[in-house]
């Protein structure tokens, strides 16, 4: 019955996204006050005709109702109930309610929060919303009800697959839906845009905070995935270029170039065609990561419920939004005014050079990842693009981006002098030859990768740190004048700043681990010890015991160094006998500056153990680095000038928003 | 000019979007898509032992029986999760398992079976893809079924599910070893 309920929510959902996307749009070309004030009641009610339906899905999952077949698939009744939650959105049918259902979370938001939008641009990004629902909405009921019956139903359900059984990746898909969806918002601002003919400082404003969001939940979710497969998999590397990666880090790699060049729209007026066409591309690639995850075009570990039906269903929606914003792209931007012009040296140049080198990155990625794909539609040869090629082609566009980042921020607007901005930064160029010499004398061997990766976090770290204590005059004036202007910065200046410090500290982690990491493997039996970075690792014992849905052997592995204890590890191996699968629960020891990290294979007690044992160097640094980033864009997030919901203070606060906002 | 420069993306976007439908609308999509190599002999490349305690591929240890062949790679995430069942099918006898390693360096491909276990009757090494393109090999993992005259009567695309092992796979060894 609940189950039925759900369904029709999810019918009740597309017939208000379909009013939503026409007669707001409708009324917007009429300037028909009533007719556009309806955008923001159906979004409302679309979001909370989805909420029931997800609502519903959640229940079956929760009560175990295994005469749904989704949840006689995906569950177990022994499964704790972490995972039956999370277990909704681990399967096709359940993550694409969840996808629909933050869409019209952002679609709601705006409804909510958008009293000082133009009533006009308000109904025509809401009609635009309400058309990418409509697409996804259809796409649900036609080729994937999550609601359909089994009768009769089974006594037990299938169980999730146990990789996923993990507190890590519970949280990474509605992480990282909240970042490729929330790319929707720019896309919908950006067509709204494009049909009303004009971008101006104000439309960047709102555009800004969306997108910054978007972002910062898509930094947390591909580290937390990246996290997940550090710790999960048990082979102790934390990317992989594997095409579903590289599906994620795209629209990452286009929203970071997006949300700089909002900031030139929005301060010089400038880059306005530019910018909405990145607002299209990012959500582009964000649908495109759906469509490859789904389609089985590409063959990866993360492809799930591969059906070419769906496929084609997902690349018509990809066609008909991309294509037709491409298409409103082409008929509208010509005309769009060009703004403040600017010399190549100066803020708004760097801007731009941050914009090219990113896109250079992200088309890499592209190719790298699709090269497989269109060398076998064109000629029928068959390649596989391996790490080895995103290494050599990715590392090399990054490096100048990277010493841009210390410099950009110094240039003024409009008229910048380089010669100057690099005259201040002589306290970067000190951090960076002291990085690279501090490595330099680390190495017993010469090794020019780990120096050169160093002197350029060095760089950037440098560079952010002297960009905000020039901003504060840190020693230039007494401490406390300086706290004072610390007070008074922006918010938006201080996540910057953290953002930057996030890169340069997430740089310095994967340049160790790929460079000095170590790995050694053995078959120990008890008693037996390996040693690895000075650390002895002895073989205790192997115990077995009954999880709730799983057996277990964990190994126990006491750690010492110079004959003084330090921990001991307890890597386990698990199995789901449900699904008849073996996983590795990896035993981590960390420090700020290591891991240890241990990992157990196949074995017995004649035969002895595989014990796999990497010291990783700085590895926590790049889930740290990102960290600092996602807390950057929040505080970047909680400035005043973004806040969507102080619309009657920002209205006093500048003189822009007040024209715009009485527009 | 500056108009055609406008108009770009589109063009872009609807080469690529073309490239997307291709395989799907040719129903060509990779796991259902039988091999050009069916029914022919599997390639007579001679591949070179992974390592020194187990032989190496070459064309005469590929008749006689009907066998599986698998490809994979220590670098490839699809692999490590069929890797269980492999291991399964290695030590259930019910078919011959050869591994062909592919561009992988030799030391990583020895450490990750270490790790995981060793399912293979036979490795051989094929460091720079060459013999995988004779077979026509997309992305690893993948496994054929050759039979006992040595000719590709199978192709599996992506890592092995059980019920494509239990439904599929073995019933065609079944119906190869019957036929003689």
């Amino acid at each position: 019955m609940i189950a039925e309920l759900g369904h029709y929510a999810l019918a009740l959902a597309l017939c208000i996204a379909v009013v939503q996307s026409t007669v707001p749009l409708y009324g917007a070309a009429r300037r028909d006050d009533i007719l556009m004030s309806l955008a923001r009641p159906a979004a409302s009610a679309q979001f909370l005709a989805i909420l029931v339906a997800y609502g519903a899905l959640t229940h079956g999952y929760v009560t175990s109702d295994f005469s749904i077949l989704n949840v006689a698939q995906n569950s177990h009744s022994l499964k704790p109930v972490l995972y039956k939650i999370s277990g909704v959105w681990g399967n096709h049918e359940g993550s694409m309610v969840l996808w629909v259902l933050i869409l019209a979370l952002f679609g709601f938001a705006v409804a909510a929060f958008g009293n000082n939008l133009p009533a006009s641009l308000r109904a025509r990004v809401l009609a635009v919303q309400g058309m990418i629902g409509v697409g996804f909405i259809g796409f649900i009921l036609l080729t994937s009800n999550p609601f359909e019956r089994l009768i009769p139903a089974p006594l037990d359900g299938r169980d999730l697959n146990p990789l996923l059984q993990d507190p890590g990746l519970a949280f990474h898909p509605p992480m990282l839906y909240l970042g490729y969806v929330g790319f929707s918002m720019a896309f919908s601002f950006a067509v709204a845009a494009l049909i009303e003919g004009r971008v101006d400082p104000a439309w960047a404003r709102w555009v800004r905070p969306w997108t910054l969001a978007a972002w910062t939940a898509l930094t947390g979710g591909i580290a937390l995935g990246s996290w997940w497969a550090y710790y999960e998999l048990g082979w102790g590397g934390w990317w992989y270029w594997d095409p579903v990666e590289n599906a994620s880090f795209m629209p990452w790699l286009a929203g970071t170039a997006l949300l700089h060049s909002a900031i030139v729209v929005e301060k010089r007026d400038a880059l306005k065609s530019w910018t909405i066409l990145l607002a299209i591309i990012t959500f582009g690639l964000s649908l495109m990561g759906t469509f490859l995850v789904r389609s089985g075009v590409l063959t990866s570990v993360h492809a799930f419920a591969v059906d070419p039906e769906r496929g084609l269903y997902i690349l018509g929606l990809m066609t008909l939004a991309v294509g037709g914003a491409l298409i409103l792209f082409a008929m509208r931007a010509p005309s769009m005014k060009l703004g403040g012009m600017f010399q190549p040296i100066s803020r708004e140049g760097g801007l731009v050079m941050n914009n090219l080198l990113l896109s250079v990155a992200t088309a890499t990625v592209f190719i790298g990842t699709l090269y497989p794909l269109f060398l076998d539609a064109t000629t029928g040869e068959k390649v596989s693009v391996g790490p080895p090629f995103f290494n050599a082609a990715f590392v090399p566009v990054m490096m100048p981006l990277v010493l841009l980042v210390a410099i950009g921020p110094m240039l003024a607007w409009k008229r910048g002098d380089l010669p100057g901005a690099m005259a201040r930064l002589w306290t970067a160029a000190i951090l960076s030859i002291a990085a690279a010499a501090f490595v330099w004398s680390l190495q017993n061997d010469v090794a020019f990768g780990p120096i050169i990766g160093f002197a350029f976090a060095g760089w950037l770290a440098g560079g952010s740190i002297t960009e905000w204590a020039e901003r504060i005059a840190l020693f230039r004036v007494p401490l406390s004048t300086s706290l004072s202007r610390a007070a008074g910065l922006p918010r938006s200046a201080h996540g910057m700043t953290l953002a930057h410090l996030g890169l340069a500290i997430f740089i310095c982690g994967a340049v160790a681990d790929s460079f000095w990491r170590q790995e050694v493997v053995v078959n120990a039996k008890p008693g037996e010890s390996v040693s690895i970075a000075g650390f002895e690792l002895t073989l205790d014992r192997i115990e077995r015991a009954q999880g709730p849905n799983y057996r277990t052997e964990t190994a126990h592995l006491s750690v010492t160094r110079d004959g003084a204890p330090v921990t001991t590890l307890t890597p386990e191996r698990r199995f789901y006998p449900v699904q008849q699968m073996p996983t590795t629960e990896a035993a981590i020891h960390s420090t700020f500056l290591a891991d240890l990290y241990a990992a157990i294979g196949e074995g017995g007690d004649r035969q002895g153990w595989t014990v796999r044992v990497w010291h990783n160097p700085l590895v926590p640094w790049i889930w740290v680095g990102c960290l600092v980033m996602v807390i950057g864009g929040l505080v970047s997030l909680s400035d005043r000038r973004l806040r969507v919901g102080a619309p009657k203070r920002r209205a006093s606060a500048t003189p822009t928003a007040q024209a715009a906002g009485a527009d | 000019m500056s108009r055609l420069l406008y108009v770009l993306p589109l063009i872009l976007f609807l080469g690529a979007a073309a490239y997307f439908a291709a395989p799907i609308l040719r129903g060509k999509d990779p796991r259902t898509l039988p091999s050009a190599m069916i029914d022919k002999p599997a390639p007579a490349q001679e591949l070179p032992p992974l390592m020194s305690s187990k032989q190496g591929i070459d064309p005469g240890s590929l008749t006689g029986d009907v066998r599986l062949v698998n490809f994979f790679a220590s670098w490839c995430g699809p692999c490590r999760v069929e890797h269980p069942l492999l291991m399964e099918i290695g030590a259930s006898n019910a078919v011959p398992l050869y591994g062909i390693n592919y561009k992988d360096a030799p030391g990583a491909a020895v450490n990750w079976l270490a790790q995981l276990g060793d399912p293979f009757q036979r490795i051989g090494r094929d460091g720079d893809g060459r013999v995988a393109i004779e077979w026509g090999v997309y992305g690893v993992p993948e496994t054929y079924v050759v039979d006992k005259a040595g000719r590709i009567q199978y192709r599996h695309v992506g890592p092995l599910s059980r019920e494509d092992y239990q439904e599929v796979i073995l019933p065609i060894v079944e119906k190869l070893r019957k036929a003689g």
